[in-house]
């Protein structure tokens, strides 16, 4: 009889722990953030990504499942960021002509930016004492991952750690990035998704795209043009710096 | 539906091609989103076409598809270790320098070219009190 009620658990777990199971709690996670966040009334908090990553994280966590187990049993969901990235090109496309007599101050600003970013973050790492490897780690964390992982590889950080960050830096700006701006008193909604994308890439694009199509627009062109300033960037100021 | 996510998978091939035979450091879905930017107004697309509609259901989820990553947080937060501190204060210091900087310098240089703009309407209350 007991061995009856133990081998059904066992079968449960095994069916929770399998790759349907986690492609599930991941939907799931996402749909209780997105319910989560209506009953909050937009609360800035509530963003869908942080609530499912808390959601998952305990769910595997719990389960034992390793993390690489769980991207592979999730690779349809992470398929779709490529093309939802092209896909930007669609808001910014209906807002074209806002670009107008703002292609040299964006420019300027995101390359600027960039530059204060990573050497900023080096030298505040540094001050506090962190490690050599630590602090080319953080050369590339605001922008979008891949570039932020082929950066930090390429200057001899830890990219695994690197990804980490960039992740943790995207969630924080889509949660408090609206209101820093509102503090700075930037009333532009160009520059305010400019900003945004800049430091916080994919993530806080996409928080941006929920207040208002313009400013979701030039969150994912400055995702975009700062990915590619970063690139070029890192390995120049890594001479300077390290 | 499926005609515009075909569109956009096509595009983020196109970038990745891009990408691979010139050798950029700029991943292929960035390039991907340049070139359909540059068709989409070459073509004066308009809002029907099933771009729009595919690209503009697959971002009001935007969200979802960063989970996979944002979980890994969860499995490699203990790498941190002992540097959790200073790799705390110098991510959000300058997270926050970089914000600064990117939106002042964008603002104040429209403000030189003589074509700044105020988008948020009401003014804030203390300025309007």
């Amino acid at each position: 009889m007991n061995d009856a009620i133990t081998n059904a658990l066992d079968d449960v777990v095994d069916v929770l722990r399998s790759p349907l199971g986690l492609l599930a709690v991941t939907l799931i996670g996402y749909q209780l953030g997105r319910k989560l966040q209506n009953r909050l009334g937009g609360h800035a908090i509530a963003q869908p990504v942080l609530v499912a990553i808390v959601i998952v994280g305990a769910w595997i966590t719990l389960l034992d499942v390793e993390y690489d187990d769980y991207v592979s049993a999730t690779q349809m969901i992470a398929f779709w960021l490529g093309p939802a990235t092209v896909a930007l090109a669609v808001p910014l496309h209906r807002q074209a002509g806002r670009l107008t007599g703002f292609v040299v101050p964006m420019l300027v600003a995101v390359v600027v930016g960039a530059a204060v970013s990573i050497v900023s973050a080096v030298l505040i790492a540094r001050a506090l004492g962190a490690d050599d490897r630590l602090e080319k780690t953080l050369t590339a964390k605001s922008a979008t991952t891949p570039v932020a992982i082929a950066v930090t590889d390429a200057v001899g950080g830890i990219a695994p750690v690197a990804a980490v960050l960039v992740i943790l830096i995207g969630v924080f700006g889509a949660v408090v990035g609206p209101a820093t701006l509102n503090l700075l008193r930037i009333r532009d909604r160009r520059a305010r998704g400019l900003a945004v994308g800049a430091v916080s890439h994919g993530v806080g694009a996409s928080r941006m795209l929920q207040e208002d199509e313009t400013e979701g627009a030039f969150a994912g062109l400055s995702m975009g043009l700062s990915a590619l300033a970063i690139s070029i960037l890192v390995p120049l100021l890594a001479v300077v710096l390290f | 539906m499926i005609a515009g996510l075909t569109w956009l998978v096509g595009f983020q091939l196109l970038g990745e091609l891009v990408v691979r035979v010139l050798d950029l450091p700029v991943p292929g879905p960035v390039v991907g989103m340049l070139l359909l930017f540059a068709y989409l107004r070459l073509r004066r697309y308009d809002d029907s076409g099933s771009i729009v509609i595919a690209g503009s259901g697959l971002l009001r989820h935007l969200q979802l598809f960063f989970i996979p990553a944002g979980v890994g947080v969860v499995a490699f937060a203990s790498v941190l270790g002992r540097d959790v501190l200073p790799v705390t204060v110098a991510v959000l210091g300058s997270w926050f320098l970089g914000l600064v900087v990117v939106g002042w310098t964008a603002v104040g240089l429209e403000r030189l070219l003589g074509r700044p703009r105020d988008d948020l309407g009401d003014p804030p209350a203390e300025a309007a009190a």
